[in-house]
């Protein structure tokens, strides 16, 4: 058997029970990972459950900073029994299977190509510790002690990583240290020099951080002056709320009456929800919600409101696996269509697609901008990878010059020192963005009545075709000037001359450039194209344009950024191919690369490949 | 239906208090039908806002779909206005107070609007105890599609049409008293001696106040046999007392004759005198004025006036503890924690 072997190169995985404390220990080690300079990727695989359903937590560990899910599993740490079996068949051929040896392995477990690793975890936590609350916690620690020995990791490392977890509780620390030195112990005595994957310190990281997409979100927006929240809890977005509310006691609380800068209402649904953002922003406040699918479609009603009435409104939406319940704590990109034409009538909306936290910080904030200046609702397009999983990548940063973007907003001496008779929906300078007032500003000037049924320039209700038509042309302008404001795509030609280019966005980002970068060196040149907005500037369409074939990666089984594209850039379908990974798991760059190879081998461009199989198994 | 409303006013018709003529506070003209209890309410309001001296700008009027709906275009023009979408008004007075609390929030809805489809953004208005007054027009109909039951048409009640109601009719005053509305009063859309004064109130009240206003639908549902018609209310229609609302600027002066006079003083020190006979039900306990509604609704009288009364009611800014200023008047240097905290929150994850 040839054992599998790497330095700061491997895929770990945790087989634990939902509920039993695993997480914590899990995120110690891929913490300690990250604090010896090699950057790393967890991602949490949990069920929708609080206790009891199988969880894994998979680390990668990657010198080269491939960050994205790989796929495949190198070592696994299998302590639930439902899924022994699952874990054990699963593991890659030259693996290491550790498993908790205090109950002999069943006899069907035979695999000659894998090392079978047994540390006796129950038993040792048994007779080291008396109290039986914290036993099941600590067995988990004492797992993550042996890890630090079987990869040849600095223990001191951990052990710090403990005390600063524990710092308001140190006589915590004391039992948790215990615990990982048993561990540690335990497998450099039985299990000497056996593993061949190691952690060794590097110096990769830099001034990377670590952290999960919701709470840079959330980050995003309390540094764009956001004060009004309407929300419904929804997995997978409630932890934006969650980081808001606490960022917000940390850094909106009025010194003299602690009272907090911001309301945040836990609305009763999320037709609710959404309806509190409008009527915050139609009153001059920065407001948000953040949902995933199902709320989404709930919302879709007063979305069609915002469009047609302009009044700004941010949305998050972190994506989960459709349709209807689908598969709440999985990952997907599935919400495209849903949000692009939410509403009945012809409505569409600006979409933002980020790739990391720094994106979803900076995404979210710009959000407020966009939406104040195009008065109109602005979806954020994160996803339960991106939102919930901690991402290694580069730190977030504020321009303190930065002003917030309030748009086209009169106040009382503006509207004072007018000539012409002020208008809510007049275009006065030929953008299709018109000049709106908050309630309350001037006692006799600029007043209006907002409503969601067709009216003329002056917001008097009008059944008039001629002037229905003409504001939603005006409105086809404003969706012109749209393009003008949102990012750019990230272009890579890696080759002028090539005639293939592939295209993706959001969470499918690392993975795919890893794919990219595999199969350039066996020789394929692809150009890439990762968009970061909807609609489309003439640059993504130029792009597509440019090539023969483009091959369009989505989490999503039926291309919907392939139609949007068709739709919306009048692009022939034929040369855009839908490479899909939609299971549910974060999409990993080994499925990638064969399902790219394979999709180019289909159309005769390079030799014949095997077919890819799944996304990848769990 | 009126098509066009007179410009003349009396010369010497008096400003109110703060500088305002009556015409400051009328809207549109109304495209409801002639004879309409909608307008007469619309009317009310027009009155009330006058005699409390409300500077019109300064008030938010809002509203869902449906005829009552349509009627915030009728009144107070000078008044920011927001026409939603159906049964979804109270979200949007909800986001709108919450970025101002400053304002004053008028909401107008009817009884298809809150009782059936926005049965849920009711109840949970009433919940956070939203500081706005909640006016219902109700007409046990839907009137732009010409006249199905709604949820709050009595039971055995027959329309136009000739089909008896035969479901059970939702009493929104009941659930507002019981969900914790601070303010919760029912009246008539044909009595404006009464509804003047509740109007008044209500919008003095800080928190949730709700009245449930009577307002046949001369088109669909004004025939003797439903209990929603002009003919029926004021025949079977009982005022829990009589009572005149005093704004904290105004000192007191009242003719009423009854035996008791009760005080409520609201928040911002105005004061409601009830004129009641003794042994009437405190309407500042909830279990009596629940008790008194169901009381009348077994003789099959409907009871008026106000129905309960909790001055000291919290209301969602002290629940949430929200700052004294307006948060949409917050800038940049409030709200944003700027760069170095921002390299404090990256050093936390590394």
């Amino acid at each position: 058997m040839k054992q599998l072997e790497g330095v700061n190169d491997f895929v770990i995985r945790f087989a634990t029970v939902n509920g039993s404390g695993s997480a914590s220990a899990n995120n110690l080690f891929a913490k300690a990972v990250f604090r010896m300079g090699v950057p790393v990727s967890p991602k949490n695989i949990f069920p929708s459950n609080i206790q009891g359903l199988p969880t894994w937590y998979e680390v990668r560990v990657n010198e080269q900073g491939y960050v994205g899910r790989r796929g495949d599993v190198d070592l696994v740490v299998a302590i639930n029994g439902q899924t022994l079996r699952q874990d054990y068949d699963g593991l890659a051929p030259g693996g290491y299977f550790v498993h908790d040896s205090s109950k002999p392995l069943p006899e069907t477990f035979q695999r000659d190509d894998v090392v079978v690793i047994g540390i006796p975890m129950t038993t040792l936590c048994v007779q080291a510790f008396d109290n039986v609350k914290m036993r099941p916690l600590l067995k988990n620690i004492i797992y993550v002690g042996a890890l630090a020995s079987l990869l040849d990791m600095e223990l001191q490392v951990l052990i710090d990583s403990l005390r600063k977890q524990f710092r308001k509780n140190p006589q915590l620390a004391e039992p948790n240290i215990q615990a990982l030195e048993l561990g540690y112990a335990y497998a450099g005595e039985h299990f000497p020099d056996v593993c061949k994957l190691t952690v060794h310190r590097s110096d990769r990281v830099g001034d990377a951080i670590m952290m999960a997409g919701n709470n840079a979100t959330a980050l995003g927006a309390l540094y764009a002056g956001a004060t009004v929240v309407g929300w419904y809890p929804i997995t997978p977005s409630t932890s934006i709320i969650e980081a808001f509310g606490h960022y917000a006691e940390q850094f909106r609380t009025e010194p003299d009456t602690g009272t907090i800068k911001a309301a945040i209402v836990q609305a009763e649904d999320e037709l609710a929800a959404i309806g509190i953002v409008i009527g915050a922003a139609w009153n001059g406040a920065r407001a948000f919600t953040a949902t995933s699918g199902p709320g989404v479609s709930l919302m879709a009603e007063f979305l069609g409101l915002a469009y047609f009435a302009e009044i700004p409104a941010v949305l998050i939406n972190v994506q989960r696996v459709g349709p209807s319940t689908g598969m709440p704590t999985r990952t997907q990109q599935s919400d495209l269509l849903a949000c692009a034409y939410a509403s009945h009538g012809d409505t569409k909306h600006p979409l933002l697609f980020p790739c990391d936290p720094k994106e979803c910080f900076e995404m979210t904030a710009d959000a407020f901008d966009l939406a104040d200046r195009l008065q109109t609702p602005v979806i954020v397009m994160s996803d339960l990878d991106l939102g919930m999983n901690d991402h290694y990548g580069p730190p977030l940063t504020w321009d303190p010059e930065r002003r917030y973007d309030r748009g086209k907003v009169m106040d009382a001496a503006q509207l004072d020192a007018l000539t012409a008779t002020w208008g809510r929906y007049r275009d006065i300078d030929g953008d299709g963005i018109c000049f709106r007032t908050y309630p309350g500003t001037h006692p006799d000037k600029g007043v209006y009545f907002t409503r969601g049924t067709s009216r003329d320039e002056y917001s008097a209700y009008n059944e008039d075709g001629t002037i229905y038509t003409r504001n939603m042309e005006r409105l086809r302008l404003k969706w012109e000037t749209t393009k003008r404001l949102l990012p750019l795509a990230r272009i890579k030609i890696t080759n002028a001359q090539a005639r293939l280019g592939v295209v993706f966005y959001g969470s499918t980002a690392p993975s795919a450039y890893e794919a990219l970068d595999i199969l350039r060196h066996r020789g394929i040149a692809l150009n890439s194209m990762r968009i970061r907005a909807f609609p489309f500037q003439q640059e993504v369409l130029d792009f597509i344009q440019a090539h023969e074939l483009v091959l369009v990666i989505e989490q999503n089984r039926d291309g919907q950024m392939r139609t949007l594209l068709i739709n919306e850039g009048g692009l022939p379908p034929a040369k855009l191919i839908t490479v899909s990974s939609y299971d549910g798991l974060p999409v990993a760059s080994r499925f990638l690369t064969r399902a790219l190879e394979h999709a180019l081998a289909e159309r005769g461009i390079i030799l014949p490949q095997p077919a890819p199989g799944q996304g990848g198994a769990q | 239906m009126t098509f066009f409303r007179p410009t003349f006013r009396h010369p010497e018709l008096p400003p109110n208090a703060a500088g305002y003529h009556r015409r400051d506070y009328e809207g549109g003209i109304s495209t409801l039908c002639a004879g309409c209890g909608h307008d007469s309410i619309c009317n009310a309001i027009v009155q009330a806002c006058f005699e409390l001296a409300l500077p019109p700008h300064r008030i938010a009027k809002m509203s869902g779909i449906g005829c009552s709906s349509k009627s915030p275009a009728y009144f107070l023009g000078r008044s920011h206005g927001f026409n939603a979408v159906h049964g979804r008004m109270p979200a949007i007075a909800t986001g709108a107070n919450m970025a101002n609390r400053d304002l004053i929030y008028l909401g107008v809805s009817g009884d298809g609007d809150t009782a059936s489809i926005g049965m849920g953004q009711f109840v949970h208005a009433v919940r956070r105890n939203l500081n706005m007054l909640y006016i219902v027009m109700n007409n046990g109909c839907y009137g732009l599609t010409k006249g199905q039951y709604s949820a709050t048409a009595d039971k055995g009640s027959k329309g136009k049409k000739g089909g008896v109601n035969e479901l059970e009719s939702i009493d929104l005053c009941e659930l507002a008293i019981q969900l914790g509305a601070g303010f919760v009063a029912r009246s008539f859309s044909g009595d404006k001696q009464q509804l003047v004064p509740l109007i008044k109130a209500g919008l003095s009240h800080q928190g949730m106040a709700f009245i449930d206003v009577i307002s046949p639908c001369v088109t669909f549902n004004n025939n003797p046999e439903s209990t929603k018609s002009y003919h029926w209310v004021r025949e079977h229609s009982e005022a829990t007392n009589t009572f005149d609302f005093v704004p904290f600027r105004q000192t007191i002066t009242t003719d009423y004759a009854d035996d008791t006079v009760q005080d409520v003083v609201l928040h911002d020190n105005s004061v409601i005198h009830l004129h009641k006979h003794h042994d009437a039900p405190d309407i500042t306990d909830r279990r009596q004025a629940i008790d008194n509604l169901e009381d009348h609704k077994a003789q099959g009288v409907i009871l008026t006036g106000v129905l309960y009364v909790n001055p000291d009611s919290t209301d969602t800014h002290e629940i949430l503890h929200t700052c004294e200023r307006p948060l949409n008047s917050l800038t940049e240097e409030d709200l944003c924690p700027g760069s170095a905290a921002l390299e404090k929150i990256n050093a936390n994850h590394r």
